[in-house]
């Protein structure tokens, strides 16, 4: 990593949030759970340029199996998280033999359809999912048997900031690597990396498997801490504001992906409490505010400041 | 089995389109080959044809007997072709280093790309959008030897470099061929520097080759370029 200060920072701030904010420990779980969320979408639209709305499909199948594998194999919340990572890979990876094979509106529509299969299977699948009533029924034992789940939510926050800090390590190393290189280039210029050598198609795969499976841990996650999973799990709404949060915080940083989520889900937590009935007016004003702006993101706010005070434009020429 | 790059009856364009006609071309194991001719000539399709990235609509590409017209660019690529091409298609939100580390393969190593290019250790660390035209077809010829070709294709390398330039990258043309191991496709429209460089040459018009032989003998007769193709050389 090329600096250790913006990590640190970010951990500092979670440490901050949940010191200065005890009694919404749920909601700030909930943010976790979606920073790991979008930095998976991150990987795979940022990053690799796969332009996709069915990453709630990914993260579905990671929550239902390891719902499923808690209540009828083994609670272990660690054990859990791998069941999960492999199932959303697996179901991006066999999806993905077939999207990967195409591009812009065509992807992105087959991506939707992805998630509403799944959503119907998993509604018609009553007697192993619980249907439209969500799987219930989710018992976790402690975290490495040490650390139990308790009522206010402790736990929950810490093991979801552990699980958001190892998946943000992984994948600023795999941003480095000739496989994050390869992807960075294969976004710009598909053409370019197949001429030096790489298979887009399959470097490809890769990226949206590893993606699926980042999603699928953060399906885990939730299913884990909320101990339930419901059909909105596959909504074709969590991929929307999970692609919102993206584009807010700004594509192809992870840190991007981290801001974004949490300037989100706080507007979002304001807005509607504040007016629960035209809060969406509020997301929409920002949306439109940050991509008019800042079309790269607020990440890239700090640069655009920068060149406004040192006199616009032109300072640079 | 014939060994290097052969391309047969080879007819090949655009979608529908076809640009080259029915062109013969045998390149030896460490040949340099020179192709000359005006703008919309086909040279640069003649380059997306062994590569892959043109439609091939006849005949047949072989690379050391093997045939390759079937091939994806990329499975070309590992077999040891290496296309550089005129756009040079930098990765801009990737630094020099990493431009070169995202084609690194096999044994290749960041240092014999420095050692080729002192100037792109400099700047290492700059974005790839950040680069003058020159250090940009540096990194573009670099990163392709990262893949470890056996063939270059190198599509008018010297297009709007200053000639100062244009002398130090035909010096590492020199180099890389040195050891008689790579052969190198030159398409060029600085035909004087081009014949200086090749061992055989190839004019092309209106997608065909209309004459080939040896460089030094179109060197010693301008009046061939001209009349085949209304080339004159430069001094």
């Amino acid at each position: 990593m090329k600096s250790w200060g913006p990590p640190l920072l970010l951990l500092i701030l979670a440490v901050v949030l949940y010191f200065a904010l005890p009694f919404n420990l749920a909601f700030l779980t909930r943010i976790l759970i979606m920073v790991v969320l979008v930095l998976s979408l991150d990987l795979v639209l940022g990053y690799a340029g796969i332009a996709t709305l069915g990453q709630a499909a990914l993260y579905g199948a990671g929550a239902y199996a390891a719902g499923l594998f808690a209540i009828h194999v083994w609670a272990d919340p660690v054990a859990g998280l791998f069941v999960g990572a492999g199932a959303g890979a697996m179901l991006a990876f066999v999806s993905g033999l077939v999207l990967m094979r195409t591009q812009g509106l065509t992807l992105i529509m087959l991506s939707i359809a992805v998630a509403s299969i799944c959503l119907e299977i998993a509604n018609k699948a009553r007697d192993v999912t619980g249907g439209a009533d969500g799987l219930r029924g989710i018992r976790m034992e402690p975290v490495l048997g040490l650390f139990a789940f308790d009522f206010i939510g402790k736990t929950g926050f810490w093991y979801a900031l552990a699980v958001v800090a190892v998946v943000f390590v992984v994948l600023a190393l795999l941003s480095r690597a000739p496989l994050g290189l390869s992807l960075r280039g294969i976004h710009e210029s598909p053409e370019r990396m197949a001429a030096i050598g790489v298979s887009v198609y399959w470097r490809r795969i890769t990226a949206y498997t590893i993606g699926g499976g980042i999603a699928g841990i953060a399906g885990a996650l939730s299913a884990q801490i909320t101990q339930l999973v419901s059909l909105e799990s596959f909504s074709f709404t969590l991929s929307a504001e999970a692609l919102i949060m993206l584009i807010l915080g700004g594509t192809g940083r992870l840190y991007g992906a981290v801001l974004g989520t949490l300037i989100f889900m706080f507007v979002h937590h304001w807005a509607a409490a504040n007016d629960p009935f035209n809060w969406l007016f509020v997301i929409g004003a920002l949306v439109l505010a940050v991509v008019f702006f800042l079309p790269k993101g607020v990440i890239s706010a700090p640069p655009a400041i920068t060149r406004l005070l040192k006199g616009g434009r032109h300072a640079g020429s | 089995m014939t060994d290097g790059l052969t391309l047969t009856n080879v007819t090949s364009g655009y979608g529908p389109t076809h640009v080259l006609d029915r062109v013969n071309l045998n390149l030896r194991p460490g040949e340099r080959l020179a192709v000359i001719g005006r703008n919309g000539a086909g040279k640069t399709t003649l380059l997306a044809t062994i590569m892959g990235l043109a439609k091939l609509h006849e005949g047949t590409v072989t690379l050391n007997g093997a045939p390759i017209h079937g091939l994806s660019p990329h499975k070309r690529s590992s077999l040891g072709l290496g296309l550089v091409p005129q756009t040079r298609d930098i990765f801009k939100s990737l630094t020099v280093e990493e431009n070169l580390l995202s084609a690194k393969r096999g044994s290749a190593t960041l240092d014999e790309a420095y050692a080729l290019f002192p100037r792109l250790k400099e700047r290492r660390k700059n974005g790839g959008g950040q680069l003058s035209g020159g250090e940009q077809q540096m990194l573009a010829i670099a990163r392709t030897l990262m893949t470890e070709p056996d063939v270059i294709l190198l599509d008018e390398p010297l297009e709007g470099l200053a000639p100062v330039i244009c002398e130090q990258l035909m010096q590492v043309f020199e180099d890389l061929c040195n050891d008689g191991r790579r052969s190198v496709v030159l398409v060029e429209q600085h035909a004087t520097a081009a014949l200086k460089f090749a061992d055989r040459a190839v004019l092309m018009a209106n997608g065909a080759i209309v004459h080939e032989g040896p460089a030094t003998e179109l060197l010693a007769r301008p009046d061939l370029l001209n009349r085949h193709i209304g080339v004159a050389l430069s001094a």
